[in-house]
């Protein structure tokens, strides 16, 4: 299973891991979807730590998700971001819709 | 120009497929040494290109897509992906970065991906007949070869 999900009503935490891809997107949304609909949490952590790749279908996902939690009232936040997945997300200017914080924030 | 070395790859426009297109031609590219970094921007931009003519170029159907990989002198790498799907009718519409014909889950960011992680991107396009992408990267490997 590509995405493990953990309830609670202040932050559920989407822990995505694999790579992200629009075959692999398509499973992640719609679990992610059906627990933040059934939850409604004040905020929704998507987890990339253990993500080894991401293209535009990565972008889609957390704006998708954005404009869900956005509806219902909640915030999103990315973490765990490789290097290489921020590049795709700065190119979206995802880190104007929600806190995004890297792997290994030191450097 | 002739290539010093090249690849085909003929594959099912099956979603499955995109994983499999992004590792075969890094695999074949990684003769030039490449670094992470440029081996993870070919990725994307081929993951890009192979799921547009899935999701777009073959939307509802079946078809085949054809990759062409060349390496030519100075570590200049050529990618040619094609399908012979719907086609794009304004093309300097589609490339415009946020464009998209699927605006609920996708962010149209497709073709500004392939064109930042790439050194040149040109799209070539017949509606009906189909569409050819071209990726043009240099490797600054770190060993020329
Ligand atoms: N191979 C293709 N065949 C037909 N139409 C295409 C093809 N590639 C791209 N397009 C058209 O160009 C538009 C822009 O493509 P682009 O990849 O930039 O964004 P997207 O695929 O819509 O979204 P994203 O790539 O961010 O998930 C698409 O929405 C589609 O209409
Ligand atoms: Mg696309």
């Amino acid at each position: 299973m590509p995405v493990r999900i953990e309830k609670n009503k202040n932050l559920t935490t989407a822990y995505l891991s694999g790579e992200i891809d629009h075959h692999s997107c398509v499973l992640i949304r719609d679990e992610i979807d059906k627990t933040v609909n059934m939850v409604a949490p004040r905020e929704l952590c998507l987890d990339f730590m253990h993500v080894s790749f991401m293209d535009s279908s990565g972008i889609g996902l957390v704006m998708g998700r954005y404009k869900l939690m956005h509806a219902l009232g909640g915030r999103l936040r990315v973490s765990g971001v490789s290097r290489s997945a921020m590049k795709v997300m700065k190119l979206a200017g995802l880190d104007m819709l929600a806190k995004i914080d890297c792997k290994g924030e030191t450097k | 120009m002739k290539a010093l070395n090249e690849m085909k790859l003929t594959l099912e426009s099956r979603s499955v497929n995109e994983s499999f297109a992004r590792v075969a031609v890094s695999a074949f590219v990684a003769s030039l040494d490449p670094t992470v970094e440029e081996i993870s921007d070919i990725k994307t931009a081929v993951s890009e290109a192979v799921t547009n003519c899935i999701v777009h170029g073959y939307k509802n159907t079946m078809g085949r897509i054809y990759i062409w990989v060349g390496i030519f002198e100075n570590n200049v790498v050529k990618i040619r992906i094609r399908d012979r799907g719907c086609g794009i009718a304004d093309i300097a519409q589609a490339m415009a970065p946020l464009f998209s014909t699927e605006p609920e889950e996708r962010a149209g960011l497709g073709f500004a991906v392939m064109q930042s992680f790439c050194d040149k991107l040109s799209v070539r396009s017949t509606p009906g007949k189909g569409t050819t992408v071209t990726l043009i990267k240099t490797i600054e490997s770190r060993e020329q070869c």
